[in-house]
Protein backbone atom coordinates (compact mmCIF):
# COMPACT_ATOMS: atom_id res chain seq x y z
CA UNK A 1 0.00 0.00 0.00
CA UNK A 2 1.18 3.48 -0.79
CA UNK A 3 2.01 5.36 2.39
CA UNK A 4 2.15 8.71 0.65
CA UNK A 5 -1.59 9.22 0.55
CA UNK A 6 -2.17 8.18 4.18
CA UNK A 7 -0.30 10.56 6.45
CA UNK A 8 -2.78 9.99 9.28
CA UNK A 9 -1.92 6.29 9.27
CA UNK A 10 1.72 7.15 9.75
CA UNK A 11 0.67 9.50 12.57
CA UNK A 12 -1.25 6.71 14.26
CA UNK A 13 1.66 4.34 13.77
CA UNK A 14 4.15 6.83 15.23
CA UNK A 15 1.85 7.41 18.21
CA UNK A 16 1.54 3.68 18.78
CA UNK A 17 5.31 3.25 18.62
CA UNK A 18 5.78 6.12 21.04
CA UNK A 19 3.19 4.86 23.53
CA UNK A 20 4.51 1.30 23.39
CA UNK A 21 8.07 2.50 23.84
CA UNK A 22 7.01 4.73 26.71
CA UNK A 23 5.09 1.89 28.31
CA UNK A 24 7.95 -0.61 28.01
CA UNK A 25 10.55 1.88 29.16
CA UNK A 26 8.63 2.78 32.32
CA UNK A 27 7.46 -0.74 33.12
CA UNK A 28 8.70 -1.90 36.53
CA UNK A 29 9.09 -5.61 37.28
CA UNK A 30 6.53 -7.02 39.74
CA UNK A 31 7.70 -7.23 43.36
CA UNK A 32 9.74 -10.34 43.93
CA UNK A 33 9.93 -11.34 47.63
CA UNK A 34 12.60 -13.97 46.89
CA UNK A 35 15.81 -13.49 48.85
CA UNK A 36 14.18 -11.24 51.43
CA UNK A 37 13.63 -12.26 55.03
CA UNK A 38 10.21 -11.92 56.70
CA UNK A 39 11.60 -9.09 58.81
CA UNK A 40 12.72 -7.19 55.73
CA UNK A 41 9.29 -7.67 54.16
CA UNK A 42 7.54 -6.50 57.32
CA UNK A 43 9.76 -3.42 57.42
CA UNK A 44 8.98 -2.67 53.76
CA UNK A 45 5.29 -3.08 54.41
CA UNK A 46 5.61 -0.88 57.46
CA UNK A 47 7.36 1.78 55.35
CA UNK A 48 4.56 1.54 52.78
CA UNK A 49 6.82 0.34 50.00
CA UNK A 50 4.80 -2.85 49.50
CA UNK A 51 1.32 -4.03 50.32
CA UNK A 52 -0.18 -7.43 50.98
CA UNK A 53 -2.28 -8.74 48.11
CA UNK A 54 -5.55 -10.58 48.82
CA UNK A 55 -3.80 -13.80 47.73
CA UNK A 56 -1.33 -13.46 50.61
CA UNK A 57 1.66 -12.37 48.56
CA UNK A 58 3.29 -8.96 48.31
CA UNK A 59 3.11 -6.25 45.60
CA UNK A 60 4.54 -2.75 45.19
CA UNK A 61 2.41 -0.11 46.88
CA UNK A 62 0.55 1.60 43.99
CA UNK A 63 0.37 4.86 45.96
CA UNK A 64 4.14 5.01 46.27
CA UNK A 65 4.60 3.92 42.66
CA UNK A 66 3.21 7.26 41.58
CA UNK A 67 6.31 9.09 42.71
CA UNK A 68 8.85 6.49 41.71
CA UNK A 69 10.45 6.81 38.31
CA UNK A 70 8.58 8.10 35.31
CA UNK A 71 4.91 7.05 35.14
CA UNK A 72 3.84 5.01 32.14
CA UNK A 73 1.10 5.91 29.68
CA UNK A 74 -1.50 3.85 31.53
CA UNK A 75 -0.97 5.81 34.73
CA UNK A 76 -1.25 9.09 32.84
CA UNK A 77 -4.38 7.77 31.16
CA UNK A 78 -5.85 6.86 34.58
CA UNK A 79 -4.99 10.31 35.88
CA UNK A 80 -6.56 11.96 32.82
CA UNK A 81 -9.73 9.92 33.21
CA UNK A 82 -9.95 10.93 36.85
CA UNK A 83 -9.34 14.60 36.14
CA UNK A 84 -11.78 14.72 33.24
CA UNK A 85 -14.44 13.01 35.33
CA UNK A 86 -14.05 15.85 37.83
CA UNK A 87 -13.63 18.52 35.16
CA UNK A 88 -16.44 20.68 36.51
CA UNK A 89 -15.92 20.06 40.21
CA UNK A 90 -14.54 22.67 42.57
CA UNK A 91 -13.04 20.85 45.53
CA UNK A 92 -11.44 23.80 47.23
CA UNK A 93 -9.86 27.20 46.75
CA UNK A 94 -6.92 25.76 44.88
CA UNK A 95 -8.46 22.57 43.50
CA UNK A 96 -10.74 23.47 40.64
CA UNK A 97 -11.71 21.02 37.90
CA UNK A 98 -9.70 20.95 34.69
CA UNK A 99 -12.48 22.69 32.72
CA UNK A 100 -12.30 25.68 35.08
CA UNK A 101 -8.52 25.77 34.78
CA UNK A 102 -8.74 25.81 30.98
CA UNK A 103 -11.29 28.63 31.09
CA UNK A 104 -9.08 30.63 33.50
CA UNK A 105 -6.05 30.25 31.26
CA UNK A 106 -7.89 30.97 28.03
CA UNK A 107 -9.57 34.09 29.43
CA UNK A 108 -6.31 35.33 30.95
CA UNK A 109 -4.59 34.73 27.64
CA UNK A 110 -7.41 36.32 25.63
CA UNK A 111 -7.51 39.45 27.82
CA UNK A 112 -3.77 40.04 27.59
CA UNK A 113 -3.51 39.17 23.91
CA UNK A 114 -6.50 41.24 22.79
CA UNK A 115 -5.47 44.29 24.80
CA UNK A 116 -1.93 44.03 23.46
CA UNK A 117 -3.19 43.60 19.89
CA UNK A 118 -5.44 46.65 20.05
CA UNK A 119 -2.70 48.83 21.55
CA UNK A 120 -0.04 47.46 19.19
CA UNK A 121 -2.14 47.92 16.05
CA UNK A 122 -3.12 51.47 17.00
CA UNK A 123 0.45 52.44 17.84
CA UNK A 124 1.75 50.57 14.80
CA UNK A 125 -0.54 52.43 12.41
CA UNK A 126 0.46 55.72 14.01
CA UNK A 127 4.15 54.91 13.61
CA UNK A 128 3.65 53.53 10.11
CA UNK A 129 2.02 56.73 8.94
CA UNK A 130 4.65 58.98 10.46
CA UNK A 131 8.08 58.05 9.19
CA UNK A 132 9.97 60.45 11.47
CA UNK A 133 8.11 59.22 14.55
CA UNK A 134 8.75 55.60 13.51
CA UNK A 135 12.47 56.24 13.16
CA UNK A 136 12.50 58.01 16.51
CA UNK A 137 10.65 55.27 18.39
CA UNK A 138 12.16 52.27 16.61
CA UNK A 139 15.33 52.06 18.77
CA UNK A 140 13.16 51.76 21.88
CA UNK A 141 11.06 49.03 20.29
CA UNK A 142 14.21 47.17 19.32
CA UNK A 143 15.47 47.29 22.92
CA UNK A 144 12.15 46.36 24.51
CA UNK A 145 11.26 43.62 22.01
CA UNK A 146 13.82 40.96 23.02
CA UNK A 147 13.17 41.32 26.77
CA UNK A 148 11.50 38.19 28.09
CA UNK A 149 8.00 39.09 29.28
CA UNK A 150 8.73 37.20 32.51
CA UNK A 151 11.54 39.62 33.26
CA UNK A 152 8.92 42.31 33.74
CA UNK A 153 7.02 40.27 36.29
CA UNK A 154 8.59 41.46 39.56
CA UNK A 155 8.25 45.06 38.45
CA UNK A 156 4.65 44.54 37.35
CA UNK A 157 3.81 42.72 40.55
CA UNK A 158 5.34 45.56 42.53
CA UNK A 159 3.44 48.24 40.62
CA UNK A 160 -0.01 46.68 40.17
CA UNK A 161 0.19 44.71 43.45
CA UNK A 162 -2.22 42.08 42.18
CA UNK A 163 -1.07 38.72 40.81
CA UNK A 164 -4.25 38.35 38.76
CA UNK A 165 -3.57 41.47 36.71
CA UNK A 166 0.16 40.84 36.69
CA UNK A 167 -0.43 37.56 34.85
CA UNK A 168 -2.56 39.36 32.24
CA UNK A 169 0.09 42.05 31.91
CA UNK A 170 2.83 39.48 31.38
CA UNK A 171 0.80 38.10 28.49
CA UNK A 172 0.32 41.68 27.31
CA UNK A 173 4.05 42.36 27.37
CA UNK A 174 4.72 39.14 25.47
CA UNK A 175 2.17 39.96 22.78
CA UNK A 176 2.69 43.65 22.12
CA UNK A 177 6.09 43.92 20.43
CA UNK A 178 5.83 41.63 17.40
CA UNK A 179 2.44 43.07 16.44
CA UNK A 180 3.65 46.64 16.96
CA UNK A 181 6.75 46.18 14.83
CA UNK A 182 5.01 44.35 11.97
CA UNK A 183 2.01 46.68 11.92
CA UNK A 184 4.27 49.68 11.55
CA UNK A 185 6.17 47.84 8.83
CA UNK A 186 2.96 46.78 7.08
CA UNK A 187 1.63 50.33 7.02
CA UNK A 188 4.89 51.84 5.74
CA UNK A 189 5.16 49.22 3.00
CA UNK A 190 1.55 49.65 1.91
CA UNK A 191 1.53 50.24 -1.85
CA UNK A 192 1.33 53.94 -2.37
CA UNK A 193 -1.26 53.73 -5.17
CA UNK A 194 -3.82 52.73 -2.54
CA UNK A 195 -3.07 55.89 -0.60
CA UNK A 196 -3.14 57.87 -3.84
CA UNK A 197 -6.62 56.58 -4.60
CA UNK A 198 -7.70 57.42 -1.06
CA UNK A 199 -6.23 60.91 -1.44
CA UNK A 200 -7.95 61.56 -4.77
CA UNK A 201 -11.26 60.31 -3.38
CA UNK A 202 -10.77 62.70 -0.45
CA UNK A 203 -11.57 60.01 2.08
CA UNK A 204 -11.72 61.22 5.65
CA UNK A 205 -8.89 60.25 7.96
CA UNK A 206 -11.06 57.66 9.65
CA UNK A 207 -12.35 56.17 6.40
CA UNK A 208 -8.82 56.09 5.02
CA UNK A 209 -7.81 54.13 8.10
CA UNK A 210 -10.46 51.44 8.10
CA UNK A 211 -11.19 51.24 4.35
CA UNK A 212 -7.64 51.39 3.03
CA UNK A 213 -4.80 51.33 5.55
CA UNK A 214 -5.98 48.59 7.92
CA UNK A 215 -7.27 46.16 5.29
CA UNK A 216 -4.25 46.88 3.12
CA UNK A 217 -1.82 46.13 5.91
CA UNK A 218 -3.95 43.27 7.28
CA UNK A 219 -1.85 40.37 5.93
CA UNK A 220 1.28 41.83 7.51
CA UNK A 221 -0.55 42.67 10.73
CA UNK A 222 -1.86 39.10 10.93
CA UNK A 223 1.69 37.78 10.59
CA UNK A 224 2.69 39.95 13.53
CA UNK A 225 -0.32 38.78 15.52
CA UNK A 226 0.66 35.20 14.82
CA UNK A 227 4.13 35.76 16.29
CA UNK A 228 2.60 37.61 19.24
CA UNK A 229 0.13 34.81 19.71
CA UNK A 230 2.86 32.20 20.03
CA UNK A 231 4.94 34.30 22.36
CA UNK A 232 1.92 35.06 24.57
CA UNK A 233 1.00 31.39 24.71
CA UNK A 234 4.53 30.57 25.83
CA UNK A 235 4.39 33.30 28.49
CA UNK A 236 1.06 32.41 30.08
CA UNK A 237 2.20 29.06 31.54
CA UNK A 238 5.25 30.26 33.51
CA UNK A 239 3.31 33.37 34.54
CA UNK A 240 0.70 31.17 36.17
CA UNK A 241 3.38 28.99 37.77
CA UNK A 242 5.29 31.89 39.27
CA UNK A 243 2.26 33.87 40.37
CA UNK A 244 0.26 30.89 41.62
CA UNK A 245 -2.74 31.88 39.56
CA UNK A 246 -5.14 29.03 38.85
CA UNK A 247 -4.83 27.73 35.31
CA UNK A 248 -3.36 24.92 33.26
CA UNK A 249 0.18 26.22 33.77
CA UNK A 250 -0.44 26.29 37.50
CA UNK A 251 -1.83 22.75 37.32
CA UNK A 252 1.51 21.50 36.10
CA UNK A 253 3.26 23.17 39.02
CA UNK A 254 0.80 22.06 41.70
CA UNK A 255 1.02 18.47 40.48
CA UNK A 256 4.78 18.74 40.79
CA UNK A 257 4.31 19.99 44.35
CA UNK A 258 2.06 16.97 44.92
CA UNK A 259 4.87 14.82 43.49
CA UNK A 260 2.28 13.50 41.03
CA UNK A 261 4.35 13.08 37.88
CA UNK A 262 1.43 11.59 35.95
CA UNK A 263 -0.47 14.77 36.82
CA UNK A 264 2.42 16.86 35.50
CA UNK A 265 2.36 14.97 32.21
CA UNK A 266 -1.41 15.35 32.02
CA UNK A 267 -1.06 19.11 32.60
CA UNK A 268 1.52 19.33 29.81
CA UNK A 269 -0.90 17.57 27.45
CA UNK A 270 -3.69 19.96 28.45
CA UNK A 271 -1.43 22.95 27.71
CA UNK A 272 -0.80 21.45 24.27
CA UNK A 273 -4.50 20.88 23.58
CA UNK A 274 -5.39 24.42 24.71
CA UNK A 275 -2.68 25.75 22.40
CA UNK A 276 -4.03 23.81 19.43
CA UNK A 277 -7.59 25.02 20.08
CA UNK A 278 -6.53 28.67 20.39
CA UNK A 279 -4.30 28.41 17.34
CA UNK A 280 -6.97 26.96 15.07
CA UNK A 281 -9.39 29.66 16.22
CA UNK A 282 -6.77 32.27 15.40
CA UNK A 283 -6.17 30.81 11.94
CA UNK A 284 -9.89 30.97 11.19
CA UNK A 285 -9.95 34.65 12.13
CA UNK A 286 -6.79 35.36 10.15
CA UNK A 287 -8.31 33.79 7.05
CA UNK A 288 -11.11 36.36 7.16
CA UNK A 289 -8.90 39.42 6.86
CA UNK A 290 -6.13 38.35 4.50
CA UNK A 291 -6.26 38.80 0.76
CA UNK A 292 -4.19 37.91 -2.29
CA UNK A 293 -2.33 40.54 -4.26
CA UNK B 1 -8.08 80.91 -20.26
CA UNK B 2 -8.10 77.24 -21.11
CA UNK B 3 -10.17 74.75 -19.08
CA UNK B 4 -7.08 73.00 -17.78
CA UNK B 5 -3.85 74.91 -17.79
CA UNK B 6 -0.45 73.73 -16.66
CA UNK B 7 1.33 76.98 -16.09
CA UNK B 8 5.11 77.38 -16.40
CA UNK B 9 5.72 74.25 -14.43
CA UNK B 10 9.20 73.13 -13.38
CA UNK B 11 10.09 70.10 -11.32
CA UNK B 12 13.34 69.35 -9.57
CA UNK B 13 14.12 66.05 -7.86
CA UNK B 14 16.78 65.82 -5.16
CA UNK B 15 19.79 64.10 -6.66
CA UNK B 16 20.60 60.56 -5.52
CA UNK B 17 24.28 61.30 -5.06
CA UNK B 18 23.46 64.27 -2.85
CA UNK B 19 24.58 66.88 -5.37
CA UNK B 20 22.49 69.68 -6.77
CA UNK B 21 18.84 68.82 -7.57
CA UNK B 22 18.08 67.32 -10.98
CA UNK B 23 15.69 69.20 -13.22
CA UNK B 24 13.07 66.78 -14.54
CA UNK B 25 11.24 69.20 -16.78
CA UNK B 26 11.40 72.91 -17.19
CA UNK B 27 8.87 75.62 -17.85
CA UNK B 28 6.16 73.35 -19.19
CA UNK B 29 2.97 75.09 -20.26
CA UNK B 30 0.02 73.07 -21.52
CA UNK B 31 -3.42 74.40 -22.32
CA UNK B 32 -6.28 71.94 -22.67
CA UNK B 33 -9.78 72.96 -23.67
CA UNK B 34 -12.89 71.44 -22.19
CA UNK B 35 -13.70 68.09 -23.80
CA UNK B 36 -10.28 67.76 -25.36
CA UNK B 37 -8.27 64.53 -25.35
CA UNK B 38 -4.61 65.42 -25.07
CA UNK B 39 -1.78 62.92 -24.90
CA UNK B 40 1.85 63.40 -23.96
CA UNK B 41 4.40 61.03 -25.46
CA UNK B 42 7.99 60.75 -24.39
CA UNK B 43 10.67 58.26 -23.53
CA UNK B 44 10.75 56.61 -20.11
CA UNK B 45 12.17 58.97 -17.53
CA UNK B 46 11.27 62.18 -19.34
CA UNK B 47 8.96 63.07 -16.48
CA UNK B 48 5.62 62.59 -18.18
CA UNK B 49 4.23 60.50 -15.32
CA UNK B 50 5.55 63.03 -12.83
CA UNK B 51 3.75 65.72 -14.81
CA UNK B 52 0.52 63.71 -14.61
CA UNK B 53 0.97 63.11 -10.89
CA UNK B 54 1.44 66.84 -10.32
CA UNK B 55 -1.78 67.58 -12.20
CA UNK B 56 -3.48 64.95 -10.03
CA UNK B 57 -2.07 66.67 -6.94
CA UNK B 58 -0.20 63.55 -5.83
CA UNK B 59 3.15 65.29 -6.24
CA UNK B 60 4.01 68.94 -6.03
CA UNK B 61 5.72 71.11 -8.61
CA UNK B 62 8.86 73.02 -7.78
CA UNK B 63 7.58 76.01 -9.73
CA UNK B 64 4.36 76.78 -11.54
CA UNK B 65 0.92 75.35 -10.98
CA UNK B 66 -2.25 73.82 -12.33
CA UNK B 67 -5.31 75.89 -13.09
CA UNK B 68 -8.56 74.01 -13.58
CA UNK B 69 -11.68 75.87 -14.63
CA UNK B 70 -10.18 79.18 -13.56
CA UNK B 71 -9.10 78.01 -10.11
CA UNK B 72 -5.79 76.73 -8.89
CA UNK B 73 -5.89 72.98 -8.31
CA UNK B 74 -3.52 72.14 -5.47
CA UNK B 75 -3.54 68.75 -3.80
CA UNK B 76 -5.53 65.72 -4.93
CA UNK B 77 -9.25 65.98 -5.50
CA UNK B 78 -12.28 64.27 -6.96
CA UNK B 79 -12.25 66.65 -9.94
CA UNK B 80 -9.06 65.00 -11.28
CA UNK B 81 -9.34 61.22 -11.24
CA UNK B 82 -6.42 59.05 -12.26
CA UNK B 83 -6.51 55.74 -14.11
CA UNK B 84 -3.33 54.11 -12.90
CA UNK B 85 -0.89 52.06 -14.91
CA UNK B 86 -1.00 49.25 -12.33
CA UNK B 87 -4.76 49.63 -11.83
CA UNK B 88 -4.54 50.54 -8.10
CA UNK B 89 -7.60 48.50 -7.24
CA UNK B 90 -7.94 47.51 -3.60
CA UNK B 91 -7.33 43.74 -3.66
CA UNK B 92 -9.41 43.22 -0.49
CA UNK B 93 -12.52 44.68 -2.11
CA UNK B 94 -14.76 43.24 -4.79
CA UNK B 95 -15.17 44.95 -8.16
CA UNK B 96 -18.42 46.46 -6.93
CA UNK B 97 -16.92 47.69 -3.66
CA UNK B 98 -13.93 49.22 -5.44
CA UNK B 99 -16.20 51.36 -7.60
CA UNK B 100 -18.67 52.02 -4.79
CA UNK B 101 -15.89 53.40 -2.59
CA UNK B 102 -15.27 56.04 -5.25
CA UNK B 103 -18.94 56.77 -5.94
CA UNK B 104 -19.71 57.15 -2.23
CA UNK B 105 -16.82 59.56 -1.91
CA UNK B 106 -17.94 61.58 -4.93
CA UNK B 107 -21.62 61.73 -3.99
CA UNK B 108 -21.77 61.66 -0.20
CA UNK B 109 -25.44 62.67 -0.07
CA UNK B 110 -26.71 59.86 -2.29
CA UNK B 111 -28.57 56.99 -0.63
CA UNK B 112 -27.60 53.32 -0.87
CA UNK B 113 -29.86 52.45 -3.79
CA UNK B 114 -28.80 55.39 -5.89
CA UNK B 115 -25.14 54.60 -5.32
CA UNK B 116 -25.65 50.91 -6.16
CA UNK B 117 -27.55 51.78 -9.34
CA UNK B 118 -24.81 54.17 -10.41
CA UNK B 119 -22.11 51.55 -9.78
CA UNK B 120 -24.06 48.92 -11.71
CA UNK B 121 -24.49 51.32 -14.61
CA UNK B 122 -20.75 51.81 -14.98
CA UNK B 123 -19.97 48.11 -14.47
CA UNK B 124 -22.34 47.39 -17.35
CA UNK B 125 -20.73 50.15 -19.41
CA UNK B 126 -17.32 48.43 -19.28
CA UNK B 127 -18.89 45.02 -19.90
CA UNK B 128 -18.13 43.57 -16.49
CA UNK B 129 -21.66 42.47 -15.64
CA UNK B 130 -21.43 39.25 -13.65
CA UNK B 131 -18.01 40.08 -12.22
CA UNK B 132 -19.32 42.44 -9.51
CA UNK B 133 -18.52 40.12 -6.62
CA UNK B 134 -15.11 39.06 -7.91
CA UNK B 135 -11.93 40.33 -6.37
CA UNK B 136 -9.26 41.95 -8.55
CA UNK B 137 -7.00 38.90 -8.13
CA UNK B 138 -9.53 36.83 -10.06
CA UNK B 139 -9.50 39.23 -13.01
CA UNK B 140 -7.19 39.49 -16.02
CA UNK B 141 -5.19 42.67 -16.59
CA UNK B 142 -7.67 43.90 -19.15
CA UNK B 143 -10.62 43.35 -16.82
CA UNK B 144 -8.78 45.07 -13.98
CA UNK B 145 -8.27 48.16 -16.07
CA UNK B 146 -11.91 48.09 -17.12
CA UNK B 147 -12.70 48.36 -13.42
CA UNK B 148 -10.18 51.20 -13.17
CA UNK B 149 -11.89 53.01 -16.07
CA UNK B 150 -15.35 52.38 -14.63
CA UNK B 151 -14.21 53.76 -11.28
CA UNK B 152 -12.76 56.85 -12.93
CA UNK B 153 -15.74 57.56 -15.20
CA UNK B 154 -18.23 56.80 -12.41
CA UNK B 155 -17.23 59.79 -10.31
CA UNK B 156 -17.59 62.03 -13.37
CA UNK B 157 -14.44 64.07 -12.82
CA UNK B 158 -13.73 67.36 -14.56
CA UNK B 159 -10.48 65.90 -15.88
CA UNK B 160 -9.55 62.30 -16.42
CA UNK B 161 -5.86 61.54 -16.07
CA UNK B 162 -4.70 58.36 -17.78
CA UNK B 163 -1.23 57.23 -16.70
CA UNK B 164 -0.08 54.70 -19.32
CA UNK B 165 -3.38 52.93 -18.71
CA UNK B 166 -2.85 50.04 -21.12
CA UNK B 167 0.88 49.45 -20.67
CA UNK B 168 0.37 46.33 -18.59
CA UNK B 169 -2.29 44.77 -20.79
CA UNK B 170 -1.55 42.30 -23.57
CA UNK B 171 -1.60 43.73 -27.09
CA UNK B 172 -4.80 42.05 -28.27
CA UNK B 173 -6.86 43.06 -25.25
CA UNK B 174 -5.33 46.54 -25.35
CA UNK B 175 -6.94 47.27 -28.73
CA UNK B 176 -10.35 46.18 -27.49
CA UNK B 177 -10.16 48.33 -24.38
CA UNK B 178 -8.92 51.30 -26.37
CA UNK B 179 -12.08 51.15 -28.48
CA UNK B 180 -14.19 50.81 -25.34
CA UNK B 181 -12.48 53.89 -24.00
CA UNK B 182 -13.33 55.74 -27.24
CA UNK B 183 -16.98 54.81 -26.78
CA UNK B 184 -17.02 55.90 -23.15
CA UNK B 185 -15.30 59.13 -24.04
CA UNK B 186 -17.75 59.74 -26.90
CA UNK B 187 -20.60 59.36 -24.45
CA UNK B 188 -19.16 61.66 -21.79
CA UNK B 189 -16.82 63.97 -23.72
CA UNK B 190 -14.60 64.23 -20.68
CA UNK B 191 -11.48 66.32 -20.70
CA UNK B 192 -8.66 63.79 -20.77
CA UNK B 193 -4.94 64.10 -20.23
CA UNK B 194 -3.06 60.90 -20.99
CA UNK B 195 0.60 59.94 -20.93
CA UNK B 196 1.84 56.98 -22.90
CA UNK B 197 4.74 55.72 -24.96
CA UNK B 198 2.49 53.90 -27.43
CA UNK B 199 2.30 55.99 -30.61
CA UNK B 200 -0.64 54.11 -32.18
CA UNK B 201 -2.62 54.41 -28.98
CA UNK B 202 -1.99 58.14 -28.88
CA UNK B 203 -3.10 58.66 -32.49
CA UNK B 204 -6.21 56.53 -32.07
CA UNK B 205 -7.39 58.32 -28.95
CA UNK B 206 -6.14 61.89 -28.97
CA UNK B 207 -7.06 65.25 -30.42
CA UNK B 208 -3.54 66.52 -29.88
CA UNK B 209 -0.26 64.81 -29.05
CA UNK B 210 2.43 66.65 -27.12
CA UNK B 211 5.94 65.39 -27.76
CA UNK B 212 8.29 65.61 -24.83
CA UNK B 213 12.07 65.67 -25.11
CA UNK B 214 14.24 63.46 -22.93
CA UNK B 215 15.17 64.55 -19.45
CA UNK B 216 16.81 66.00 -17.55
CA UNK B 217 15.36 69.37 -18.26
CA UNK B 218 12.69 67.91 -20.54
CA UNK B 219 10.25 70.20 -22.31
CA UNK B 220 7.29 69.94 -24.63
CA UNK B 221 8.86 70.38 -28.05
CA UNK B 222 5.98 69.77 -30.43
CA UNK B 223 2.22 69.88 -30.47
CA UNK B 224 0.95 67.43 -33.10
CA UNK B 225 -2.66 67.86 -34.15
CA UNK B 226 -4.27 64.50 -34.94
CA UNK B 227 -6.01 65.47 -38.17
CA UNK B 228 -8.08 62.30 -38.40
CA UNK B 229 -11.82 62.85 -38.04
CA UNK B 230 -13.84 61.15 -35.34
CA UNK B 231 -15.43 58.74 -34.77
CA UNK B 232 -12.33 56.62 -35.07
CA UNK B 233 -11.90 52.89 -34.98
CA UNK B 234 -8.73 50.84 -35.01
CA UNK B 235 -9.35 49.37 -38.46
CA UNK B 236 -10.39 52.56 -40.20
CA UNK B 237 -7.98 54.97 -38.59
CA UNK B 238 -4.95 53.40 -40.27
CA UNK B 239 -6.49 53.95 -43.70
CA UNK B 240 -6.57 57.71 -43.28
CA UNK B 241 -3.83 59.38 -45.39
CA UNK B 242 -2.53 61.32 -42.39
CA UNK B 243 -2.14 58.27 -40.13
CA UNK B 244 1.31 57.20 -41.26
CA UNK B 245 2.42 60.80 -41.72
CA UNK B 246 1.63 61.51 -38.09
CA UNK B 247 2.98 58.18 -36.92
CA UNK B 248 6.26 58.56 -38.83
CA UNK B 249 6.62 62.12 -37.62
CA UNK B 250 6.23 61.09 -33.99
CA UNK B 251 8.51 58.08 -34.27
CA UNK B 252 11.09 60.19 -36.06
CA UNK B 253 10.88 62.68 -33.24
CA UNK B 254 11.22 59.98 -30.59
CA UNK B 255 14.22 58.42 -32.33
CA UNK B 256 16.01 61.59 -33.39
CA UNK B 257 14.87 64.80 -31.80
CA UNK B 258 14.18 63.57 -28.33
CA UNK B 259 17.90 63.07 -27.87
CA UNK B 260 18.70 66.64 -28.81
CA UNK B 261 19.32 69.07 -26.03
CA UNK B 262 17.18 72.04 -25.22
CA UNK B 263 18.80 74.53 -27.59
CA UNK B 264 18.48 72.45 -30.72
CA UNK B 265 14.86 71.57 -30.14
CA UNK B 266 14.08 75.14 -29.27
CA UNK B 267 15.52 76.28 -32.58
CA UNK B 268 12.75 74.37 -34.33
CA UNK B 269 10.08 76.18 -32.36
CA UNK B 270 8.76 79.51 -33.54
CA UNK B 271 9.40 81.67 -30.46
CA UNK B 272 11.80 79.39 -28.63
CA UNK B 273 9.31 78.80 -25.79
CA UNK B 274 6.01 77.41 -26.97
CA UNK B 275 6.01 74.06 -28.78
CA UNK B 276 6.04 73.89 -32.55
CA UNK B 277 2.59 73.11 -33.91
CA UNK B 278 2.50 70.23 -36.38
CA UNK B 279 -0.72 70.18 -38.39
CA UNK B 280 -0.91 68.00 -41.48
CA UNK B 281 -4.00 69.85 -42.72
CA UNK B 282 -1.63 72.73 -43.34
CA UNK B 283 1.05 70.97 -45.37
CA UNK B 284 3.14 74.12 -45.68
CA UNK B 285 4.11 73.86 -42.04
CA UNK B 286 5.76 70.53 -42.59
CA UNK B 287 9.41 70.78 -43.33
CA UNK B 288 9.93 67.16 -44.29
Amino acid sequence: MSTQGQPWMISVFLLAVFLTGWHLFTLRPAFDPKGKTDEQLQLMEFNGDIVRTPEGGYAWNPEKEKVKGVPGPLMVFDKARMELAEAFVKKGTNDHGIAYLVVYTVSRFAAGFLAASVVAIMLGVLLGLNKALFQAVNPFIQILKPISPLAWMPLLLYTVKDPKWTAVLVVFMAAIWPTLATTAFGVTSLRKEYLHVAAILQLSWFKRLYKVILPGAAPTIVNGLRISFGSALVAVVPAEMLLGELGVGYLSWIEWNNLDIAGVIFAILVVGVVGVILDSGFNKLAGLVTYQE
Amino acid sequence: MAFLQIDHMTKFFPSHSGGSPVCIFKDVTIKIEKGEFVTTIGHSGCGKSTLLNIIAGLESATEGGVILNGREAAGPGLDRMVVFQNFALMPWMTVFDNIRLAVRAAYPDWDREKIAAHVHKYIALVGLKGAETKRPTALSGGMKQRVGLARAFAIEPKVLLLDEPFAQIDALTRGVIQEELIQMWNATRNTVFMVTHDVDEAILLSDRILLMTNGPGARIAENVIVTIPRPRARVTVIEHPHYYKIRNHIIHFLVEHAKHDDVEVASGASDGKSPRVVDFEKESLILR
